[in-house]
């Protein structure tokens, strides 16, 4: 397999065009990436700029027009609609903006879903669901209903069942974008936790720069392209758990 | 993984408990009301077969009289044609298994204070085993009855009802005509006829006393009709053509010529009521079905309504992975346990407005376990028909456009 070299994304050309009324529309104009294993990489830029769309296309829920995506080794642009879920349940965690919890289903229940659809038993579905549920510092909250706790405590709820199912890749599409200033400094804190401590690889998506500078790495789009790739030194996150 | 989905499918029912009641509600009523339409029309269809069975099996009758329109004629029966020979002949025949000749009249019933007026039997004691009818005590006159023309009469429930009250008529002496006659048995009781009438209200005599006593004026000798049973349905076709082929010989009608008697073949008669019955059923149950197909489009409304609501859902589903097919599973389940719910209801209110009608309107009912089932098959299947599109159109929700709806 060509240009895998251990990389855990690689990128080539990368590109989307929407189909409007209007006629093609290019969201994402030729990308070129390589993001290694345990990186913390935040991508930047403004509405419009691309870096949503990019995300989708890494987090599979969308296939490019162009270009080529490998993760972990394997080409995955052009897979099935099937095998695009497989991919998704077992080597992707989502975390979204609006948190996206099944309201009618409990904590601990939200954050075993993932595992329903990879056909783990019940038992052990339920083990794993309640570890990661007590290490986002939720164990009292297991088998409240999403509604019944804070954002902060939400977005956690959602970082577990993004880490329920082992992935090498968590995805965060403006996290914090719904979160007030401490609870987005938790948040982050509990990112950089993962990432320092298990090595998860983090890819997230934000507008702003505080947020931003908890990541290694930062990756500014506009207009489709990526404009700036930058090296860092990450900011030091607060003592988690000072307000769980 | 239908473990966790039927959970979520339950949750998602109770979670919207008015608008679950409301959507079974149709299938509740078309189960409900083919359960009903069944159970009449099964009644209905029960209670010819039981007619039907009381008239005996493998029936024909031999009616004296052509059975020709030309010209002015009696009915059958009328003619005086037939006589205790043909009657005898007829037995002979290999593909017989019993005759009972009979000769009939209405005729003056009395029993101390008491009278009726009832159809009187004449015939021997095969009679009984062509009707298959049983005795509900004493015994049928025999043979020696038969040839000795005997005073000797049995009676129908119905006249022994009325003439004896609860006694037990057997050796008792009522007068027939005037004359007076030992009542040997009493039949079992046998309900109505296909026609409405009521066998129990009837006298048997023997052939012989009919012809020479009671009504031996006008055709001295001759019999109104003889009672023939086939061996077997196989055969009957073969008895017609027997019976016919022998009274011509023995009336001296030659070919071209006209019957002077009528084969009637009694089971088909009761065939086609029986038919009529089965086809009143289905019909019955044809149009109560018209109501599950409504109910189940009322199915479909909603889960299209319910696919829409969630399509935020869906996205988040299909986001962490769950496959096009995990997702018309769950959306499936959803309709096909409405369906079912509605089944189950409309079967317990199927059940019980059966109840309810045979107690109000005195129609006989049949509820047969089958019909039951089938309720829930069919409800069961329109679940899975009318889901189908609905949980299609789930399954098939791109992710990023799920996950962008609001």
């Amino acid at each position: 397999m060509a240009g895998t070299s251990g990389d855990l994304i690689r990128v080539e050309g990368l590109a989307k065009d929407y189909v409007t009324a209007a006629g093609a529309f290019p969201a994402l104009r030729g990308v070129d990436l390589r993001i290694d294993e345990r990186e913390f990489v935040a991508i930047m830029g403004p509405s419009g700029s691309g870096k949503s769309t990019f995300m989708n296309l890494l987090g599979c829920l969308d296939s490019p027009t162009r270009g080529r995506y490998w993760l972990d080794g394997r080409d995955v642009a052009g897979l099935p609609t099937e095998q695009l879920a497989r991919v998704r349940n077992q080597q992707l965690g989502f975390v979204f903006q609006g948190f996206n919890l099944l309201q009618r289903a409990s904590v601990i229940d939200n954050v075993a879903l993932p595992l329903v659809y990879a056909g783990v038993p019940r038992a052990e579905r339920q083990a794993r669901a309640r570890v990661l549920i007590e290490r986002v510092g939720l164990g009292r909250y297991a088998d409240s209903l999403p509604s019944r706790i804070s954002g902060g405590q939400q977005q956690r709820v959602a970082i577990a069942r993004a880490l329920v199912n082992r992935p090498r890749v968590i995805l965060a599409d403006e996290p914090t974008g719904n979160l007030d200033s401490h609870t987005t400094d938790e948040v982050m804190a509990l990112f950089a936790e993962l990432n320092r401590e298990e090595g998860i690889t983090l890819v997230l998506v934000t507008h702003e720069s505080d947020v931003a500078e908890y990541a290694r790495r930062v990756i500014r789009f506009h207009d489709g392209l990526v404009v700036e790739d930058r090296v860092q030194t990450p900011r030091e996150p607060i003592e988690i758990g000072a307000s769980a | 993984m239908i473990g966790p989905m039927l959970f979520e499918a339950m949750q998602a029912l109770s979670s919207n408990r008015l608008r679950t009641f409301l959507t079974t509600l149709g299938m509740v009523i078309g189960v409900a009301a083919v359960i009903i339409m069944l159970a009449v029309g099964s009644g209905a269809q029960k209670s010819v077969q039981d007619s039907i069975a009381s008239m005996g099996s493998n029936l024909f009758i031999v009616l004296a009289g052509s059975p020709s329109t030309s010209g002015v004629r009696g009915g059958g029966g009328s003619g005086s044609t037939l006589t205790l020979g043909d009657a005898d002949a007829i037995a002979e025949l290999p593909s017989v298994k019993a005759v009972a000749p009979q000769a009939f009249g209405n005729a003056q019933i009395v029993y101390g204070s008491y009278n009726t007026n009832t159809q009187v039997f004449g015939t021997t004691d095969d009679y009984l085993e062509v009707r298959e009818w049983p005795l509900a005590s004493g015994a049928m006159f025999g043979d020696s009855d038969v040839r000795s023309a005997g005073r000797v009469a049995v009676l129908g429930q119905t006249v022994a009802q009325t003439l004896f009250g609860p006694e037990d008529p057997v050796g008792r002496t009522i007068r027939i005509n005037g004359s007076p006659y030992l009542v040997s048995g009493l039949l079992a009781r046998k309900g109505q006829s296909l026609d409405g009438r009521d066998q129990d209200d009837t006298v048997l005599v023997p052939v012989t006393a009919a012809q020479r006593k009671l009504f031996g004026s006008r055709f001295h000798g001759t019999l109104r009709m003889i009672m023939v049973q086939s061996v077997s349905e196989d055969l009957m076709a073969r008895t017609e053509l027997e019976i016919n082929a022998l009274l011509n010989e023995r009336h001296g009608i030659r070919a071209g010529q006209e019957s002077d008697f009528t084969v009637r073949n009694l089971t088909a008669v009761a065939e086609t009521a029986a038919s009529t019955a089965r086809i009143m059923s289905l019909l019955l149950g044809a149009i109560a079905s018209i109501s599950l197909v409504v109910g189940g489009i009322g199915i479909m409304n909603i889960m299209l309504v319910s696919v829409t609501e969630r399509t935020r859902e869906i996205g988040i589903r299909v986001a962490i992975g769950a496959q096009p097919r995990d997702v018309l599973l769950q959306f499936l389940l959803e309709s096909i346990l409405l369906a079912l719910l509605g089944g189950l209801v409309g079967a317990l209110i199927g059940v019980g407005g059966s109840l309810l009608v045979q107690h109000l309107a005195q129609i006989p009912i049949l509820i047969s376990t089958s019909a039951i089932v089938l309720a829930f098959v069919v409800s069961a299947s329109v679940g899975v028909f009318f889901g189908w599109y609905p949980a299609r159109k789930a399954a098939r929700l791109e992710p990023i456009e799920a996950l962008r709806y609001h």
